[in-house]
This record gives C-alpha cells, structure tokens and sequence, in this order.
C-alpha cells in the first residue's frame, strides 16, 4: 500500500492547515507500520535468548521446517531479561532462555507456563544437570536444561604447567602472577572461592562471605583483568593472560581450531557447574509452536547445534546430541560423567545474599 | 484578532511542540520515572531511602565516584592541553584552503564506532600490541609494560576521542576571533606571548570550558570505555550502575545512582556557567 503524503496544495492553504493534514498523514502511515509489525509478531516465535541462540545455522532448520520466522532478542543477565518482559505487552515472547538457577524467579512473577514432561525428552538428559530443584515448582516442570558447562580453570597447555592446574591454590600462589584474568560474574567465582576454601556451593551462607572475599582478594592481587565473556576470552586467546578463572569449555572449546593450546581442567577442589533452560511464556500466544522449538532445541540434532553454536559452545543437556566424534573430542564429551561427580551446583542465594555476594565482588573489584 | 494572526502565533508553537514533546517523553518523563524508582524498594516494597543512602555507606560505591572523578578531571585537563595547540595550529598556521581538509582528518577517527575504537586501543596496548613492540623491538624496555586494562589505557581511550572533540570547540572560537584584537594588541606594545596570555587566551576560554564541560559530562557518564580498557581493575560509576541491573535487576538502586550522578553533572554545569557566564544577559 502507498500512502499519498500530498493531500493539499501547501500554495492554497494556511501553513497550520498544511502541517496539520501532514501529521495526520504520518500518524496514519506510523499506525499501519505499527498495526503491521504487530500482525508479522504474532505471526512469528519471538525469542529472549543469550548470544548462542542468535546463529543462523541453529535457527534456520527449524524455521524452514516449520514455516515461521524466529525473532530473537538477545539479553545477559536474568535482571536485564525480566525487565525486557516487565517492558513488555503479555503475550510479546514465547520462549525465553534463562539461569537454570534462575527459572523459580519467573515463576515466582507468574511468567511461566509449566511444559509437558511426557513430550519432552528429559530420559536422555544428564541426570545432574536436569536440576529439578530449580527446574521443578511444586511438582510441575517449567523449565528444561539445555546446555551446561563448568566455570573452573582455563588455561593456555604451553604457558602453564598443567599439573599446577589441577589445584585452585595456583590461582593465589605467586607463580603465575599477572598471568591471570578472572571471568567477571560474582557466582561461579564466589562459587569457585568458596570450593578453593572447602565450602559447598549449595550450602553458602553469610557467614561464609569474609572467608570467600579474602580468597577473592588474593586471586584479584594475581589478576592482570576481570573481564565479561569477550574481555576474558581475548585476553586467554591473544595471551595477554595464561589462566582464566571461571573459565571452561565455554571458552576454549569454540577456540579449539585456531588455539589448541586452550585447555580446562577440573581441579581437585572442583568446580562450578552452570546451566542454562528453556522456558515458555504464560501468556505465549503461539504455544504450540513455542512447544515445538522447545522439542526442536533438546533434539539431537538442535543439541549438537545449539552445543556448538558461533557464540560459543558447551554441553547438550542431551546425552544423545548430534555430535560428530571430533567436536565431542574438543567438548571432553566422555569425560563427562567424572567431570559432573565433582562438579558442584551454581551458588542460587536468596535475594537478600545474593546482594551481599554482588557487594563483595564490588569491593573485590575496588581493591587496589 | 485576525485568523492570519492567531495562525502567525501558533506557527512557532506549532514548529517546536515536536522538539518539546520529543524532550518531555524522553528525557522528563523517564528522568521523573528514574527519581520515583530511585525512592522505591527493590523487593516491592514501599518508599525508602536507603537506595541512597548505601552510596554514602558503602566505601566500595562511594570509591567509584572518587575513581570516575580522577579520571575524568585527568582526562578534561589532558584533552585541552592537546586539543589548543592542536586547533590553534589547525586556525593560525594551516592555510585557509586547507583548514577544512585539515579539519575534517583531524575528526576522521569520529568516523569508527566508538565499541570498536575502544577494541581498537585494546589491542594497541595490550602486552603483544604495537606499543609494546615498539617499546621492546627498539631495547627500551626488556619486558612489555602493563598498558591495557589499567587505569592509564581508559584515560588514552577517552583523550583519543575526546581531544577530538575540544580542537572543534577550540578551533571554532579561534575563528571567530577577529584579528583586530591582535593588531590592537600590538600596536600597544605587546609582542606575540602577551597577546596571546592576556588576550587570545582569554578570548577563546568560553570555547575551552564549554569543550571541557562536554567533555566532562559524557566521560564521567561514559560505560564503555572503561570497561573495555580498564580491565575491571576499578569501577568507574556507570560501571557500578550497570553491575546492578544485569543479574539482579535492581533497578531502584542503579536510579539511585544515576541520580547522583546526575546531582554531580548539574554541580559542575552550575559552576561552569556562572563562572564563566554562559547565560545570556
């Protein structure tokens, strides 16, 4: 459709009345834009995903199957994405990809729709990571594992003496001093402090704080940088660090072709187990396709996909994932079983701890 | 009162309700919007003041004020001790018919993404990068210096940009000063230094503190280059405002903030203008 804007002759009339008939013409052309996308969204699955979910090679096949178009909107940060919905009409998202820890957060503010267990294919996940504990509210499923992984120790093989990397203590000795960088997210590394001091990630309390922020500090007189994904992941591939903590197969799986050196160890003390799920939206007004992609993203071939996404990889939830031996090989896939025995689960504080946590990693990040 | 006249004065009204409004509905309004929040608990609760009062009580927030005022007074000062020699050459020395070349590559650097810019430094400073190279290829140095993520890499990044900046505000007054001031000033005696200390330099202080206003405000408010450049190693403001949101969505405390941020932004434009009297009389 065109929209005519000369509705008048500007030399015949007063210039209010040319303006006037103007905005009209451009309210009516910006209510038919809006009245448009409006009907294109509801048409389409609209998607608040994190970076891995963005790749063409994962979406595409599940688009050409079913003949709609993924919207995907990208967010970091279970704070970030809840204010996107918070932002939002009811009804705006379908499926959203989140912390597992996170999922009872949205249930708590009535977003989630509980998924069909029966029609989902939680007997081919790794029983560790199904995290029913986060997963589960009272006794129904709103959210499934997708992908997981492990924020531990990632390392450079040629710079570091891999032996030493099997003990959190070389993350505080003096050997590898401004060799390292550490992820920037208070959790799995307050997670990691408190394994490197013999706490149980599941069992962190207040009183623990003082003893994980004196570890933090130490780690932080040995860190050349705290960075996000990107920082921290350049400073590891370029060398301007050797260690990465809260590192894992996130990063140096991804750089496996261009870097081999890139490694990750599971040390003695362990490590933190992170992952992340699938959850559908109360108010989705397109269900069944949400469904569908759900299905499409814990089959075996979207596993593969989404495990080895552009962003960056990790583990399929799916023990059956689609993965070629070579990619399983860079992924320590058959390792896994001993890597999730030691493994702990991701610290989930309350909100009140949760801040307390955030507040020393503030100081931990000011101290000089 | 004719229809013409009533028309006549409604035009101007008409011609900049668009701008009003556009200000009212983003910036009034979510400013309005960030105070409210800003007074509001982030369980849900109700009206509280203690978003504020954990900046004053916590030394870790309160540090972050203090790192971004650091930064940005070194960071002002160092861009218009580069930027005026800079556009005095640009006004005085280069010929007119080459200024705007001149100019325009002086500015090209506007032309890149500012992300990208600041990745851009990265690797210039990082330990492998070209400085350090330079300085070990050359035997200055044996080891390569800590440059990227530093305090020092942030201010390099913010200066690179912002020098760039000032040298237009600069070179604009330059031009505008009619060089009847100079012969004036010469035929009173005063030989090249004076004039420029006591009447070239004054002359053009309103184009240098209006440069180094901007140059405040959007370095003090500014969350990507130190984040990028700084590795972490301190948190500036805007850094500790985004810390807030990202997980925990506290957006109650990150208004808070803000706000306060805001309160030093307002504190400096009032002692740039009355000082210098922007306002027109």
């Amino acid at each position: 459709m065109r929209i005519n804007l000369k509705t008048s002759n500007p030399t015949t009339k007063d210039p209010l009345s040319v303006l006037k008939s103007h905005l009209h013409a451009a309210c009516a052309a910006t209510a038919l834009l809006l009245a448009t996308g409006s009907f294109a969204q509801a048409a389409d699955l609209n998607a608040l995903i994190w970076c891995d979910h963005a790749d063409p090679a994962l979406l595409q096949p599940f688009e050409e199957a079913n003949g709609v178009k993924v919207n995907v909107k990208e967010f970091e940060g279970t704070g970030a994405g809840m204010a996107i919905v918070e932002q939002s009409q009811p009804g705006d998202w379908d499926v959203m990809v989140i912390d597992s820890i996170d999922i009872p957060r949205g249930v708590e503010k009535g977003l989630f729709e509980p998924l069909p267990e029966d029609k989902l294919p939680l007997a081919d996940l790794f029983p560790q990571v199904k995290m029913d504990r986060s997963t589960v509210v009272d006794g129904k499923r709103y959210g499934i594992t997708e992908k997981f992984g492990y924020n531990t120790i990632g390392y450079n093989k040629t710079k570091v003496d891999p032996a030493d990397m099997q003990s959190m203590a070389a993350l505080t000795g003096d050997k590898y001093k401004g060799k390292i960088a550490i992820y920037d997210y208070y959790l799995p590394v307050i997670g990691m402090a408190a394994l490197a001091i013999g706490k149980k990630t599941a069992e962190l309390t207040e009183a623990d704080l003082p003893a994980i922020k004196q570890e933090l500090l130490k780690m932080k007189a040995n860190a050349k940088l705290v960075g996000e994904v990107t920082a921290s992941q350049t400073a590891l591939a370029t060398g301007e660090v050797d260690i990465l903590v809260g590192g894992g197969e996130w990063v140096t799986a991804g750089l496996a072709k261009e870097n081999p050196a890139l490694d990750f160890s599971i040390p003695k003390e362990g490590a933190v187990l992170w992952s992340q799920s699938l959850a559908m939206f109360k108010d989705s007004k397109n269900k069944d396709m949400a469904l569908k992609f759900i299905q499409y993203i814990m089959s075996p071939e979207g596993q593969a996909r989404l495990a080895t996404s552009a962003c960056y990889w990790g583990m399929p939830a799916n023990t059956k994932a689609a993965l070629t031996d070579e990619q399983k090989k860079i992924l320590r896939f058959d390792e896994q079983t001993d890597f999730l025995a030691r493994a702990q689960p991701y610290p989930a504080p309350n909100a009140d701890l949760d801040k307390k946590m955030q507040d020393v990693w503030t100081e931990m990040l000011q101290a000089q | 009162m004719s229809a013409t006249g009533n028309a006549g004065r409604a035009l101007p009204w008409a011609l900049v309700t668009p701008a009003l409004g556009w200000t009212l509905l983003f910036f009034v309004l979510p400013f309005l919007a960030m105070a409210f929040s800003s007074l509001t608990a982030h369980d849900g609760g109700g009206f509280t003041l203690s978003n504020n009062s954990q900046f004053f009580n916590n030394p870790a927030y309160w540090q972050a004020m203090v790192n971004s005022l650091q930064v940005t007074a070194i960071v002002t000062v160092v861009s218009v001790l580069l930027a005026y020699p800079f556009a005095w050459i640009l006004a005085e020395q280069v010929p007119e018919r080459w200024q705007r070349l001149a100019l325009m590559l002086a500015v090209l650097p506007f032309w890149t993404s500012y992300v990208v810019r600041s990745y851009s430094w990265l690797l210039v400073l990082a330990q492998n990068g070209v400085i350090n190279r330079a300085l070990t290829g050359s035997g200055l140095f044996s080891e390569p210096l800590q440059i990227a993520n530093t305090r020092l890499a942030t201010i390099i990044g913010f200066v690179h940009f912002f020098v760039m900046l000032l040298t237009l505000t600069i070179f604009a007054n330059l031009k505008q000063l009619s060089p009847s001031y100079r012969k004036a000033a010469a035929d009173l005696g005063a030989g090249p230094v004076r004039t420029f200390l006591h009447v070239v330099l004054p002359l053009t202080l309103p184009g240098i503190m209006v440069g180094a206003f901007l140059t405040f405000v959007l370095c003090i408010g500014d969350y990507i280059t130190p984040q990028i450049l700084g590795g972490n190693n301190e948190l500036l403001m805007p850094q500790l405002v985004m810390m807030q949101i990202g997980r925990r969505g506290d957006f109650p405390l990150a208004s808070a903030l803000s706000i306060i941020l805001m309160a030093v932004v307002t504190v400096a434009y009032l002692a740039c203008a009355r000082w210098l009297k922007i306002e027109r009389a």
